[in-house]
This record gives structure tokens, sequence and C-alpha cells, in this order.
């Protein structure tokens, strides 16, 4: 019995699974295949892009000068739509599909944590340039990261804050949906104590909100001679705009969650005379720094963000532990990444140490008219 | 007659399911993982159609059902998993055994919550109820952002792998096999009834609340065991994931396969599914495409793909 709806049906759907399938590519002997899984859409994608930016520049600067083991090195970049879920669908994609030897990704941390069991248990390195949360590497030996850590970050502003700043009481506004902003302004109230300092109030909001009046009207009314705000770049500049039609003063303090361009675009002078923790000083004078700043910006047109700098960074490091594995197999290159020693990345010499965490300076930044100017230095 | 046929069915393809789990460990991890995805997707678009296709009832909260099944299934097993699988006799068995009390939790809990939310604004008529869902979905994703013993904002890890080929598309089976005869049965038809029209199913002398209760709880327990099942297949939880976005999604699976039309649903879900991967070569614009396509979709049959029709209905010859 003929039925042609039903053929036509049938023959469609099987084409399209096929399209499907094949839609991966044969693998390459020749090459060798780095993943990297960022957000390129969704609302941190101004962090998804810049890194992948930097990672981009590092792959192609290791191609230019003959690649490694002889070989060329192919970028994958898979969006993951700035979504945890997704994160882990692209790393198990990129792993089992397109077969790649490493995997970098991911500058937030909760991403990151999607896609650590998988690459734990498919024994492929992962590294992320910029994934802060403590838990991120604890108990994956396949798990890597380039920065410090949120209890480093907060301890080094609270330290900063007690000494450099001569503030003892401060207040703290945290976005308790984001697990960044929790962990510092943990690790900021308990080392903030010890130092003699006292926290006067402790507000909370939820990153997308846009109206912050309530809670700083509540801070205000305590008269802290600092507030400690970790959080991100977009709820930064407004609470500062708010803060300031208020009334509000006082120095604000805060994270790497602050670096973006866009910042002082926001936030126009509220932020004048402010101080942030960051990976990097990109108005930095060395060479090092000097000369990435100018080629990124030849590249793609923009400063690079912190981002940027550090995306740059685990490319090179990535490439570094390619080279060091001699073979190209992940289990080499995990040995290799275990084994990095001041390794000189343009955010500092960078130690990969027994936790798979990197040993490395942090500068205090200081918003001074359209710029961002360094203040100190903090080792860990 | 029909029932018996189905029973057989139901028995065989849970047989063919079981068989095929053997198999399913030399698929690619990455299709197997798609695999997953389209069996967790139809549990969801099959239990939510049953709410708001076949009961005519409009929630949004249908994420927020999966956000606690997931959550609860998983801090069983990441608390009490070890435990409870030596206390089965360990190995395989254990796990699964521990799986399956798992499931039933996330469906026990998904389903309590179901009950909470529906028993109060299930009175209220329009779209009421899809404005509580809507606040239900947001109060349980805040509330676990802020529940530190599932990690909080930061996250769920550490959660182990139980999920395989023959739970989810059992549990597609069930679902599937439980809508149908619900929705052909005598029973079942008070609720097409409530969703043709209300005043006329009360004149009838049918207790319209305790049907739109009975679908929205049978429709909340299941989206509970789908999270269970994604919960220990993705291995990580956040509460982002489980947003409004995520309901919207599936409300889409039921839109696009036709309200109240069980094969047409499920095979949106599986389009809706794949689609998304399908595209990502186009990178950037992969999401651009995808929504024009939906919006192509509606604009071409608002009443979804295959509308009310049955999808058998197509392979036949018209008469």
């Amino acid at each position: 019995m003929y039925s042609p709806k039903r053929s036509d049906l049938v023959s469609s759907f099987l084409l399209f699974t096929l399209l499907t399938m094949l839609s991966g590519c044969a693998p390459q002997d020749d090459r060798i295949k780095i993943g990297q899984f960022a957000s390129i859409t969704g609302k941190e994608a101004t962090f998804g892009i810049s890194c992948s930016n930097g990672v981009k520049m590092a792959i192609d600067e290791a191609n230019a000068a003959g690649g490694v083991l002889g070989k060329q090195i192919d970028l994958i970049t898979l969006d993951d739509q700035t979504k945890a879920g997704e994160a882990a669908t692209v790393v198990t994609k990129l792993i089992n599909q397109e077969k790649v030897v490493a995997v970098l990704g991911e500058v937030a941390s909760s991403r990151t944590l999607a896609a650590k069991p998988i690459a734990q248990q498919n024994k492929i390195p992962l590294l992320t340039p910029a994934s802060t949360n403590a838990t991120v590497t604890e108990g994956a030996d396949y798990v890597f990261r380039i920065c410090f850590i949120d209890p480093f970050q907060g301890t080094a502003m609270a330290k900063f804050t007690a000494t450099t700043l001569q503030k003892k009481k401060a207040a703290i506004l945290k976005d308790v949906k984001s697990d960044y902003s929790i962990g510092l302004s943990e690790a900021f109230t308990k080392k903030f104590k010890e130092l003699g300092g006292e926290i006067l109030e402790e507000q909370a909001f939820s990153s997308g909100d846009k109206d912050f009046k309530a809670q700083l009207t509540s801070i205000k009314a305590k008269n802290p001679e600092v507030i400690f705000l970790p959080a991100y770049y977009t709820e930064v500049a407004l609470i500062a705009r708010q803060a300031k039609e208020l009334g509000i003063n006082v120095p604000i303090v805060g994270g790497d969650g602050w670096d973006s361009p866009v910042l002082i675009e926001t936030a126009g002078d509220a932020l004048e005379g402010c101080y942030f923790s960051n990976h990097v000083s990109v108005n930095d004078t060395t060479p090092v720094v000097k000369n990435f700043v100018d080629k990124y910006k030849q590249l793609f047109g923009t400063v690079p963000d912190a981002m940027g700098v550090l995306g740059y960074d685990a490319g090179k490091i990535i490439v570094e532990a390619i080279k060091e594995s001699k073979t190209g197999k992940p289990e080499d290159i995990r040995n290799a990444l275990a084994g990095i020693k001041n390794f000189p990345g343009v955010t500092g010499s960078i130690t990969i140490d027994e936790n798979r965490n990197a040993n490395k300076p942090l500068v205090v930044l200081q918003i001074k008219g359209s710029g961002f100017v360094p203040v100190e230095s903090v080792m860990p | 007659m029909a029932t018996h046929k189905n029973a057989i069915l139901f028995t065989g393809l849970t047989l063919l399911i079981f068989a095929l789990n053997f198999v399913s460990g030399a698929i690619n991890a990455y299709y197997f993982q798609i695999l997953i995805y389209i069996g967790i997707s139809i549990i969801l678009a099959t239990s939510l159609n049953l709410i708001n296709g076949y009961t005519g009832q409009f929630s949004l909260g249908h994420a927020g059902f999966m956000a606690i099944g997931g959550y609860a299934s998983a801090a069983l097993t990441h608390y009490y998993g070890a435990g409870m699988i030596a206390a089965m006799g360990g190995g395989s068995f254990g796990e699964q055994v521990t799986f399956f009390l798992s499931l039933v939790l996330a469906g026990a809990t998904a389903g309590a919550a179901g009950l909470v939310v529906g028993v109060p604004s299930l009175r209220l008529k329009g779209d009421y109820l899809a404005i509580t869902t809507l606040g239900f979905g947001e109060i349980i994703r805040v509330l676990i952002q802020n529940a530190e013993f599932v990690g909080g904002a930061r996250g769920f890890t550490g959660i182990s792998k139980y999920t395989n080929f023959f739970w989810v598309f059992f549990m597609v089976l069930v679902v599937i096999y439980l809508v149908h005869n619900l929705t052909t049965s005598t029973f079942g038809r008070a609720f097409l009834s409530v969703r043709d029209d209300e005043v006329a199913s009360e004149a009838m002398g049918i207790n319209t609340t305790n049907y739109k209760v009975i679908a929205f709880l049978i429709g909340s327990v299941f989206a509970g065991i789908a999270g269970a099942l994604y919960a220990h297949f993705v291995l990580y939880l956040n509460p982002e994931d489980f947003g409004f976005l995520r309901s919207i999604e599936i409300v889409v699976m039921v839109i696009l396969g036709g309200m109240g039309n069980l094969a047409g649903v499920a095979i949106a879900a599986v389009i809706l599914t794949i689609l998304p991967e399908a595209l990502r070569f186009v990178s950037n614009y992969r999401m651009v495409i995808y929504a024009l396509m939906l919006i192509i979709l509606m604009l071409v049959r608002p009443q979804g793909i295959f509308g009310d029709r049955k999808v058998s209905s197509f392979f036949k010859r018209p008469a």
C-alpha cells in the first residue's frame, strides 16, 4: 500500500537525523584540537567574548610560530548561552564529538562546575581562566585554574580596607543570587573583623534588580565609612549612581566583577575614587602588559578587560602544557599543567599549586576619571 | 479490549527499552546525551500537556516542579545514597533501587508542592493560575538559591550518575501510557470537559476543581521525576537553570505540538530538543534562527504542528 505522505515524512525525518549526525567533522591527525566553551551569547556575553578573544589570540600566536609538537592547533569554541545546563551539553560535545585533548573554559564558576564532572570522567584536562569559586578545582585532579580564588580576593580587600584605607566601619551590599558575591563577602567579613573592623550593616539584592534605594537608605542610616560591594559591573554601576543620589559619599570597594569598560560608561562619575581588586591592570606600563594591550586593541578594536587577559594567559599556558607533555595526550597534558611554575603571564607570574589553583598576585585598582589606576599589589 | 492491547504493548515496549539499555553504551556520548534530553523533554512536555492541553489550565511553573524533584532526589542520593546502597546489598542492584527510591521521592515532593500550589489557586478561573504558578516557580528558585545544604547559588555538585537509557525511556512510556489511558477513559473525559466549558461541566455535576487538582498533581509528579532524571544525568544543578525561561520552553513544546495532542506534543519535544543542537553550525545566529523558526511555525500553524488531529491520521489515506 503506497502512501506518499508517510514516505515523505519518514524520509525527511531520516535525512534530518542524518544531517545532525554528520555535522561533526572527521578527526585529523596532523592537528591538535583544543575545545573552549564560553558565554558568547546571554547575559554575561561581554565576559565570554573577551575571554574567547584572548584565547584565540594566544592560539593564533602559537600557530603563527609553527604550532606545537610540529602540529597546528585547532581551537573549537562553542557557545553555552550563559546557562549551566548548556555548558554541560557543549563540553560533552567537545570531548566526545570533537575529540579535543583539553578544554578551556568558562569565566563563571557555575558553568565550570557544570563541566567539571564531565571533564573528570573523561580524563580530559579542563583549564579555567577566571572561575574564582573555591570549589571549582576541589576533588577533581583534571581541573585547573589560572586565577586566584574568592576567599583570597575577599581577604585581600579586607586587608586593604582596614590597613591601607584605615576604615574600620563597613557596610556590605551583596548579591544573594551569586555564589561569587556571597563567597567574597564571607571572606571579607572574616578578615575585616580579625583586623578590628566592624560590619555595621549587611544588605542583599538579586542580580537583575534595578532599584537599590531601600537597601542603600538603610545602609546610609548606619553611617559606615566604607561600603563593600562584591557584585558584577551592571549592578555596581546602578548602585553607585543611586548611592550618589541618596548622598552617600563614602568609598565603595569591590572585586574583579567590576572590571568592564561598561562600568564607567554607566556609572558616570559616581564611582570616582572607588577601589576594586583585579587580576591585572591594563594601564600597567611594563612591556609585557603594554605589548599585549596594544596587540589586542589592534585585533579586536577595544581595550581588553581582565577576562581577555586571563583568556590569553590560559591559551598560552595550555600551549605550554601541550609542548611540555611531549605526546599531546590528555593525561600527559594534565601532568604538564600540574607542573607549571613561574610562567610569565600577562597577569603576573603563574605557579600552579598542589590544589591546582594559581598562586599569583592581585592588583587593587582605583577609579580615576575614565580609567583604572593601580594602587597596590597584594601577594597571597 | 483496547486497554488489554495497550497493556500488552506497554509490557512489550518496557522489555524492549530494557534490552536497548544494554546496547545504549555503544552510542557516542554526545548523541546519547541528546537522546536522554529528548526523553526528559517528552516527560516534561507530556505532563504539562495534561495540565495545559487536556485540562485547559495555564501553568507556568513546570520548571519549579522539575527543580523540586531534581534537588530532592539529588539531596537523597548525595547525603544518604551510600548508606542506602549498602543497605540494599551494594553493587549496581543497590544503586538502581536507591535511584528508583529517589525518583519516587522526587515525584512525591513535586506532587506535594503541586497540591500546595494547586488546591488554592485552581479554585480560581482564568489566567490566575498562570500568575500563581509563575510566582511559585520564582519562589522555588530563590529558596534553593539560599539553601546552603544543596549548594545555594553556587549550584549542587557531587551528584552520582544513575540516570540511564532504561529509566528515562521507561518513564517516557509510563507518562504517555498514563496520559493516554487517562484521557480516553470515562474518568478522564472530565478533564476535556473542564477545558471545553467549565460552567457546562459544573452544571453536569463534575467537580471541576477536583479534576483540575488531579491533573495538576499528576503533571507536577512527572515534572519532578523528569527533574530527578536530569539531575542524575547532568550531575550538576544550578537554580538559574530552572528559571522562568525553562518553563516557557516546555510550554512552547506543548503549544507547538498542539494542545491536548499526545503524539504531537511528544514529537514537538523531540524536534525542539534536537533543533538547537542541529543548528550549532550557524554558531552565533543559532538562537536567532531557532526563534525565527518558532515564529514562522506559529504563523503558519497557530494550532500547533499537528493541531488536534491525531498524528496517526496523517499516515492514513483520507477516506
